[in-house]
């Protein structure tokens, strides 16, 4: 019983679905270590998601699809950037406009450019010489059987973890999220960081879209991404603005999303709604005893002015 | 080295600002000011609260930018339109309010900007191996590697200046960098900042303090209300008539020292423990009485437990064992609601922290903690506006508050006159315990005399008073009792009468009570 429900399969099942957290979550860790709260998230996603399905149904090829994700991103990230950081717009409220936008925008395009659901042959997996066959524990096929998108999506972490502790342009971004006005007396431009967060952020909340439409899923539909964009940013705030708390956020969520898939499969009947109130359960708990300890940047969702 | 020579970077030989005007809303900041400074040179700037000192120097280093008028270096037109383009061009700035991200270390905070010499990757060692050369060279004292958070105010103007070292700026701005520095440390300040005219740097100090501005500057222009009223050689200045030309009438310096007429025993801690940001113990089994229409004055170099202490009687922050009683009844760990009620009243150090409330208005912040009481509610529930403004409006008239109305944000107030209002609301409330941490740090010498002036007031009226100040003059201008205070510890207390400046000095320095 436990042998079936804990298989080999669950695991890697589970770190194929954290792909879209990691991307999303990460990049909107970024602009909110600056200082700002892209709650808009979802909508760029289900962009993300089209465009890059869309590229690949017309041309076939997954690199322009993915780059059609990316710039979809870039755009959006763009306006958000624009509307939060310039125009200083309140950042709880201009996010639900981006979301709704990416959600009729996405479906529009869909309904008018390709109008039923059609699937492409989208990211294979790469099994990874050797190392993809270690039977023991199941070691291969959890770790090494993955499509490309979820590698870089792992990989995104240390990496991340790196830029923010390690690197002067990391430093820049804790310093604009945490002080602006200090950031702003050492000769920083606390507009261009958080543009160049936010739409990083966008980008990658893009190529989280493409990790569902042409890589896990393999089709678009209309609200495709159902709500996996908000969870992202809960991540954020679950993984304490740190890369590897959020990659354990997503894990925990994907790993329940995957015993889910994994108990039905094998017929038991749990009411499906219970497990996908869990992970919010979790998380409210997690948030609940979390260390007080966080990276949060004081400055979020505050636009900033010189008072001039 | 980055401070030796200044062959590797621009010289500024001369810097001019002719003409600049800065209008804010409701406020003329800056008039039509000529300003100018040369290499070599130190230049004071001085002048009220409110008078546009940080606004003039803002303009300067492109923090904000001038309506009317033109900044010349060497002769040549030069728009500093950023931050970046100020230091680019030789500019440094310390900052009346802080420029340190709290949550970053010392060597994070100096490396923020600027360039690392790994290209893509931070150099923090290299950093703080250049920070510890400097703070050795120039003695002050920080470790690099700690958060600044951890770090007492006093610390923190260190990290402020060691940074503007660190870049080593052809021209350095230091905007009241001696406020909540020691004497020893404005020694050393003063060392620092020889060292460097000598280098051929210019150096424009800002201060409220005369007797620092004689003994530093070459040159001293004074501002009032926005305008230029003069600028003259130090030479020729005494600190009565620079005092008149700030303020615009004869100002007394120094004060009556009336006996004290000491009542019944009002606010007492026996061994009273607490910990210190850092985690550590910061405040070590300290015992005082401080009686009724007296004044303790407590003296120590920042960071030996004297924030602490406040904050303990202030219910700020936990005890870590002893007891604290108001009018023998005990209070320990009681809210500062319910402190306030038995009549304590708080002057906080950080009062932009802790004193006000930045986005609210000036009215807003003046009733913050009595909002619930009489006379600003009305029918229980509502409040008052009108007698809240009121209330506000004769604060601001009495203490000589510079700002255009009562509903101004507090933040965009001069640094002084923030203080001013919260010195007022707290003194509103007519205390039976009052605790006043650098009650006159940033403020002009009109305003400190007349703060002094209601400290000695409240004293006459009966209230025990704690006054906690790096200035060592207004300990002894004011204080009964003088405790010092050393490594968390209160080192001996000594009545005011037989107090010295030098020994007092010798305590802080960690010297025991000699008693004679
Ligand atoms: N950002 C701002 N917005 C609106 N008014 C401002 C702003 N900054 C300063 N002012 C106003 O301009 C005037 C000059 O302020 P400034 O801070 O230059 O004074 P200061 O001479 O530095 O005083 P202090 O000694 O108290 O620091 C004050 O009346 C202040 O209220
Ligand atoms: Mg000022």
């Amino acid at each position: 019983m436990i042998e079936n429900i804990l298989a080999p399969s669950v695991f890697a099942t589970c770190l194929r679905l954290a792909t879209p957290y990691l991307f999303a979550a990460i990049g909107e860790m970024f602009g909110q270590r600056s200082g700002v709260l892209n709650l808009g998230v979802e909508g760029i996603m289900l962009m993300g998601a089209f465009f890059a399905h869309y590229v690949v149904l017309s041309t076939g090829s997954l690199l322009l699809g993915v780059i059609g994700a990316l710039i979809a991103g870039l755009v959006m990230g763009i306006a958000v950037a624009f509307v939060n950081v310039t125009l200083k717009a309140e950042q709880g409220i201009s996010g639900i406009g981006v979301y709704l936008f990416g959600l009729g925008m996405s479906e529009l395009l869909f309904k008018t450019l390709v109008g039923t659901p059609r699937s492409v042959s989208g990211f294979p997996p790469l099994h990874i010489p050797v190392l993809s066959d270690i039977q023991f524990l199941g070691i291969g096929q959890i770790f090494f059987q993955h499509n490309l998108l979820v590698y870089v999506a792992f990989a995104l972490v240390p990496i991340s973890a790196y830029v923010l502790r390690r690197t002067p342009l990391g430093l820049m971004i804790r310093a604009v999220g945490q002080n602006p006005e200090a950031a702003d007396a050492m000769g920083i431009s606390v507009t261009r960081v958080r543009y160049m967060t936010v739409i990083f952020g966008a980008m990658m909340a893009g190529l989280a879209g493409a990790s569902l439409s042409i890589a896990l899923l393999n089709v678009f539909q209309q609200n495709l991404t159902s709500g996996l964009g908000f969870i992202a940013i809960a991540l954020v705030y679950f993984g304490r603005w740190r890369p590897f708390g959020v990659m354990l956020g997503a894990l925990l969520f994907s790993f329940v999303n995957a015993l889910q898939l994994q108990i039905s499969a094998i017929g038991i009947d749990v009411p499906s709604e219970f497990a996908v109130m869990a992970p919010y359960v979790i998380t409210i708990i997690a948030l609940v005893f979390a260390s007080k300890q966080t990276e949060k940047p004081t400055a979020l969702t505050k636009p900033f002015d010189r008072g001039e | 080295m980055a401070v030796s020579s200044l062959a590797e970077q621009q010289r500024i030989d001369q810097l001019q600002m002719r003409g600049i005007v800065k209008q804010f809303p409701g406020v003329l900041a800056v008039d039509h000011v000529d300003f100018e400074v040369r290499a070599g040179e130190i230049h004071a700037l001085l002048g009220e609260n409110g008078a546009g000192k940080s606004t003039l120097m803002k303009i300067l280093y492109g923090l904000y930018h001038a309506d009317e008028g033109a900044v010349l270096i060497d002769g040549v037109d030069t728009a500093i339109r950023s931050p970046y383009a100020a230091i680019q061009r030789g500019v440094g700035m310390v900052h009346q309010h802080f420029m340190l991200v709290p949550s970053l270390t010392v060597a994070e905070n100096v490396a923020l900007g600027l360039k690392s010499s790994r290209g893509w990757r931070l150099d923090l060692d290299v950093v703080s191996k250049r920070l510890n050369e400097l703070s050795e060279r120039y003695n002050l004292k920080v470790d690099p590697n700690v958060p600044v958070w951890q770090l007492a105010v006093g610390e923190q103007q260190r990290v402020e200046i060691l940074r503007a070292l660190y870049k080593g700026a052809a021209l350095l701005i230091l905007d009241e960098p001696t406020a909540v520095l020691t004497p020893q440390e404005v020694d050393e300040l003063f060392q620092v900042l020889e060292q460097m005219t000598a280098d051929g740097r210019a150096i424009i100090f800002i201060s409220h303090k005369l007797h620092e501005v004689l003994r530093i500057s070459q040159r001293i222009t004074v501002l009032r209300d926005g305008r230029r009223v003069d600028t003259i050689p130090t030479s020729g200045a005494t600190k009565a008539t620079l005092a008149e030309m700030m303020v615009g009438r004869p100002v007394v310096l120094e004060y009556e020292q009336q006996p004290s007429n000491r009542g019944g025993e009002r606010l007492h801690l026996n061994d009273v423990s607490a910990l210190s940001n850092r985690g550590e113990l910061g405040l070590k089994e300290v015992s005082l009485t401080i009686y009724g229409g007296e004044i303790v004055g407590v003296a120590g170099v920042s960071g030996n437990g004297q924030t602490e202490l406040a904050q303990v009687i202030a219910g700020l922050r936990p005890t870590k064992g002893g007891t604290i009683a108001i009018d023998g009844k005990d209070v320990t760990g009681k809210p500062p609601s319910q402190l306030q009620l038995l009549g304590l009243s708080y002057i906080p150090e950080e009062r932009m922290e802790d004193g006000v409330i930045k986005e609210f208005t000036c009215a807003e912040n003046f009733v913050l903690q009595d909002h619930g009481r009489k006379p600003y509610v009305s029918a229980g529930f509502l409040l008052n506006l009108r007698a809240i403004t009121d209330a506000c409006r004769d604060a601001i008239r009495q203490y000589e508050i510079k700002t255009p109305g009562t509903e101004t944000p507090i933040k965009s107030l001069s640094g002084g006159n923030i203080q001013k209002l919260v010195m007022a609301r707290e003194l509103s409330r007519h205390p039976q315990v009052l605790i006043a941490a650098q009650p006159t740090r940033g403020v002009d010498i009109g305003a400190s005399e007349y703060i002094h002036q209601r400290l000695l007031d409240e004293r006459r009226q009966g209230t025990a008073i704690l006054l906690i100040s790096e200035d060592l003059d207004e300990i002894m201008a004011l204080s009964d009792r003088i405790a010092v205070m050393y490594e968390g510890r209160i080192v001996g207390i000594v009545p005011r009468a037989q107090a010295t400046v030098r020994q007092i000095g010798a305590m802080m320095a960690g010297a025991e009570l000699e008693v004679s």
